[in-house]
């Protein structure tokens, strides 16, 4: 069906619907519903405990999706600074008065959900972000000085998220932003200063770090050094995914993790359990689904005829695959365990809820494709 | 336009360019899941398995042990113990308490099920009581309902119904220390007792039997989820002994008339014992249960040597009781029994007085008179004439000097001197004078009471290399009862040495005539021995010291070995009384009441099963009735000393 050419600035609801991309839809469902029997497999076989919830808050979730994807581009651009200031004072609020969980202070009690700002906070900032080197000209975005505000936008979330503190998140916050900076054409130089200012910087860092935090990349570094502790998710971990096999132990028969072997198999550790059980197959077919919706989410960017709509695509895109890679690379040994849950399968509402949204975000964007975006948006009426 | 075109292509570029790193990382997530689900899936299985899998040992029954009619010497009793399981009940110390209103719980008890606690997962039992009654058992069992979380188990208790008596035969078990670990997976059993000696030891293999196992899934707590695969456990193999327990008991209750004693009766055709004591005992059911610091340290500092098994393991000089095997020689080397040597009561060796144990001297002495009189200048003379290698090599034939091979641990080997021995152990050439030393059976030679039964049984048997065996019957292997075959001695020498040692207790002038049976129909013969603990000084024999005035360590062994009856003679017996003084007066009527009951007896004879545990009980309650009768009479033995 691909895309059919509105170049009409206004669209009606219905033009809108329809030009909804429905197979990239189609795509998050298969998703969400291989997230629905992993869940249902780690509560052994029961839909109560983890996976009825997933779906429902997936079907609640998309729907949003949808009323994101129909509201106008431009109207998003307009509000881009105002939901990032909104998030950025959700992020001082859990800081100021959150509940204490897991060690840090990350939730707000929304009452139905616990909502974790630091998750909607990535969204925010490549919002903002977009916004920022949309409004650019190619000189000025060479311009070093130009990236003052930007780099603001970015580290005020990234102090806050550290101070909670939740590495795996800001580190996840800086990442997403050096990637849109670079797809935003900021000199290959700025690039190559950061990148050897950083690694300057790097025993600087280690020592500001948490003792549990310096002990999860310790022990990420030798895993067996601690194998009851620290080194205990990751050897278990391994255990379950090696022991899966090229066809897997079959639905339900992950021993692993219906045994208990394996800790947080519900959110950060569910790759391990589907991959457990479906093996191999099953987890290069995961695997190519969430190169699909990547794919797909390029293709969206480049179909986009305004800035604004590809730097936000794009770093969404950007975010879902850093979710994918920092949580597989870390249940499968490869990075320290730093608790990114697995967008879309792990349970847990704060995430799925960011990536819907994202994906909200990315859809109003090829919805508003041909759209022609000023400077600031719209101008009003 | 010109400037969003240029956007755009800026914009392919670069994104084409984070495309290409998305795509690296892909494939290397894609690598390493290959790497690890393919390449080391093999590892990880085996790893998944080993976290799965538990495996958890069945116990398997000890063999029981039995005397030769069936009457049990070491069984198997119920242990019942009490457990409590934290996550079955509210409050592990209410429960506790009430169960102390039922059963002996000592607050040190409550105190180790608490510690316990705090180790062990909530599901597991924790053991509050072992060695608990069957009344205390039943207390329980009717109270459960109101001790949540209780629960009782029956275990095994290795049980010695004869106690001391048996004990050195039968041995006992007790926990396994580092140097006995094997892999036997059977012993990582919290409750296994390993056998540490007598039977229990040597043949712990065959009673241990084969633990089972069970290969259970287990969770990450522990926790069983479902059985796998079971192997049941197979109980050791019965033992049954070649023992009369009854006759047992009668013997080691003899012995306590004397400080340390012990005795060997056997059968002079098949070696079968039907009895060997060592006196005094220790109780074996001690060691079931742990035995307490203080009692083991008291059985070690014992100078008796209750732990020692005396009739194996002691080694004593043989003194007369080994004329049998000079004169023996003496007869194969063509030295007639007619030819007589007169003892003026000493014999002299160049400068050396050797003495008669008889001041004054027997006169004239052929080959019988000697060995009823015992004279010892008899056997100095055929001694000189025959050399001491004859005479070793005569004793190695009876069953001297090496171990026989007995089923019992620790066996002595005894010592059996010759030239080539003398060179060995000390570089320096044989003496005549040892030879003369020797030939009495003092000097270096060395048997035990074992030797000396199997030694005696060989003379009255025609001559048969009979060997002595405890172990009757093995479950699934069958008799153990063997032919023996001859060692090849003229017939005519062995009646020549049996018409001695039968004048010994039955002749005028015998050394053992106050100890010859006189009851009508059983009789015995034999040989009587002394042997020096330490040699007689020229001034002690001049002041004329009695032994018996000597202390207790200083005095003389007492030796017996004998026969019954005279006429194809079934039993014969060994006693050696330790520091008994003299042969004929402590040895010898030990050894003719021992030879008189084995004949009333006669073990060789079958009994059945509730025969034989009939006269045990009968035994038993005699003996005790004679305790009540003298209380004191313990106390007045240790006197002697």
């Amino acid at each position: 069906m691909a895309f059919r050419n509105y170049s009409r600035d206004n669209l009606t609801l219905p033009e809108k619907f329809f030009s909804i991309s429905w197979p990239f839809i189609g795509l998050l469902v298969v998703v969400a519903g291989i997230g629905f029997i992993s869940l249902y497999s780690a509560a052994g076989g029961k839909i109560e405990t983890w996976a009825g919830a997933h779906a429902v808050r997936f079907a609640v979730g998309l729907c949003g999706l949808l009323v994101v994807a129909l509201i106008d581009i431009r109207l998003w651009l307009r509000i881009a600074y105002v939901f990032y200031g909104l998030c950025l004072a959700m992020l001082v609020f859990v800081e100021l008065k959150g509940h204490i969980g897991m060690g840090a202070q990350r939730w707000i009690d929304l009452g139905f959900m616990r909502l974790q700002p630091s998750e909607i906070v990535k969204v925010s900032v490549v919002l903002a972000l977009a916004r920022f080197f949309h409004g650019l000209t190619p000189d000025e975005i060479r311009n070093p000085l130009f990236l003052l505000p930007p780099l603001l936008i970015v580290l005020l979330p990234v102090g806050l998220v550290v101070i909670q503190p939740d590495l795996g998140t800001a580190l996840m916050i800086l990442m997403v932003a050096g990637a849109m900076f670079f797809i935003a054409g900021v000199s290959y130089w700025v690039f190559a200063a950061v990148l050897v200012g950083g690694i300057a910087v790097v025993p600087i860092a280690w020592n500001l770090l948490h003792d549990y935090q310096k002990k999860r990349v310790m022990t990420f570094l030798d895993p067996e050094s601690d194998p009851l502790g620290a080194g205990y998710h990751i050897i278990q971990s391994k255990i379950a995914l090696g022991s899966g096999g090229v066809s897997g132990k079959g639905f339900l028969q992950g021993t692993q993790s219906s045994l208990n072997f394996l800790p947080e198999k519900e959110t950060d550790f569910i790759f391990t359990l589907f991959t457990e059980e479906w093996g191999l197959i099953g987890g290069l077919g995961l695997m190519g689904l969430f190169v699909a919706i990547i794919v797909y989410g390029y293709f969206i960017a480049f179909n986009c005829q305004n800035q604004f709509g590809r730097l936000l695509v794009t770093g969404i895109i950007i975010n879902f695959s850093l979710y994918i890679f920092i949580n597989i690379g870390m249940v499968m040994g490869l990075l320290p365990v730093v608790g990114v849950p697995l967008p879309m399968i792990s349970h847990g509402g704060s995430s799925m809820l960011s990536v819907l949204f994202g994906f909200g975000l990315l859809m109003s964007a090829h919805v508003h494709r041909h759209v022609k975006v000023t400077r600031r948006g719209m101008d009003m009426v | 336009m010109n400037r969003d075109m240029e956007r755009y292509k800026e914009f392919s570029r670069r994104a084409l360019l984070i495309g290409a790193g998305q795509a690296a990382l892909f494939a290397v997530l894609a690598g390493r899941l290959g790497w690890l689900q393919v390449v080391e899936q093999e590892k990880f299985q085996m790893l998944s398995d080993r976290n799965r899998i538990s495996l958890r040992l069945i116990p398997a029954g000890r063999g029981e042990i039995m005397d030769r009619f069936g009457v049990p010497l070491a069984i198997n009793t119920q242990n019942f113990r009490a457990f409590i399981i934290p996550e079955q009940t509210d409050s592990v110390e209410q429960t506790l308490d009430k169960l102390s209103r039922l059963i002996p719980v000592t607050e040190e008890d409550k105190q180790e099920v608490l510690v316990q606690m705090s180790r062990h997962r909530r599901f597991t039992p924790l053991l509050v009581k072992e060695n608990l009654t069957w009344d205390d058992m039943a207390q329980v069992e009717l109270n459960l309902p109101d001790l949540p979380g209780v629960s009782i188990d029956e275990g095994e208790i290795r049980s010695y119904p004869f106690g001391a008596a048996t004990s050195h035969i039968i041995g006992y078990v007790s926990r396994v220390s580092k140097a006995e670990l094997t892999d036997d997976p059977i012993m990582t059993l919290p409750g296994f007792r390993i056998g540490k000696n007598g039977v229990e030891k040597s043949f712990d293999e065959t009673l241990r039997g084969t633990a089972g196992q069970v290969q259970a899934e287990v969770n990450v707590v522990g926790r069983e989820i479902r059985e796998l695969a079971r192997r049941d456990a197979k109980s050791g193999h019965r033992l049954t002994l070649t023992l009369d327990a009854d006759l047992q008991m009668q013997c080691q209750e003899m012995l306590a008339r004397h400080r340390s004693a012990s005795a060997v009766v056997m059968n002079a055709h098949n070696g079968e014992v039907y009895a060997l004591c060592s006196h005094p005992g220790f109780d074996p059911n001690l060691f079931s249960r742990g035995i307490p610091a203080d009692v083991w340290e008291e059985l070690l500092a014992d100078d008796t040597h209750p732990l020692t098994n005396k009739a194996v393991s002691g080694q004593y000089p043989p003194g007369s009781t080994f004329k049998m095997v000079t004169a023996l020689a003496a007869l194969e080397a063509g030295i007639s029994p007619n030819m007589r040597v007169f003892c003026p009561g000493f014999t002299m060796l160049g400068s050396h007085k050797f003495h008669c144990w008889k001041q004054g001297g027997h006169g004239n002495m052929d080959a019988v008179q000697a060995m009823a009189q015992s004279c010892d200048c008899y056997y100095y003379e055929v001694g000189k004439r025959v050399g001491v290698d004859a005479i070793a090599k005569m004793a190695r034939r009876l069953g001297f000097g090496e171990r026989l091979g007995f089923d019992i641990p620790n066996e002595g080997p005894g010592l059996i001197p010759d030239r080539a021995w003398k060179l060995r152990r000390f570089r320096e050439a044989w003496q005549q004078g040892e030879t003369l030393n020797t030939a009495i059976g003092q000097g270096h030679v060395l048997a035990t009471p074992l030797q000396l039964a199997t030694m005696t049984a060989r003379l009255v048997n025609g001559g048969r290399a009979v060997k002595p065996l405890l172990v009757r019957n093995i479950e699934e292997e069958g008799s153990q009862l063997k032919n023996w075959p001859s060692l090849g001695l003229d017939p005519n020498h062995l009646a020549i040495v049996i018409r001695g040692m039968n004048a010994v207790v039955n002749e005028p002038r015998g050394t053992a005539l106050g100890s010859r049976i006189q009851e009508a129909g059983y009789s015995m013969g034999g040989k009587t021995g002394t042997a020096q603990v330490r040699a007689i000084t020229a001034a002690q024999r001049a002041a004329g010291v009695k032994n018996e005035d000597l202390p207790w360590r200083q005095r003389h062994h007492a030796l017996f070995v004998g026969y019954g009856p005279i006429v194809n003679p079934r039993y014969v017996v060994s006693v050696v009384v330790e520091h008994g003084v003299g042969g004929s007066k402590a040895a010898a009527p030990l050894a003719r009441d021992i030879l008189l009951a084995t004949q009333k007896r006669d073990p060789q004879k079958i009994h059945t099963v509730d025969e034989a545990i009939e006269a045990v009980m009968q035994e038993k309650s005699r003996i005790e009735n004679e305790k009540k009768k003298k209380p004191a009479a313990a106390p007045r033995k240790r006197g002697e000393g």
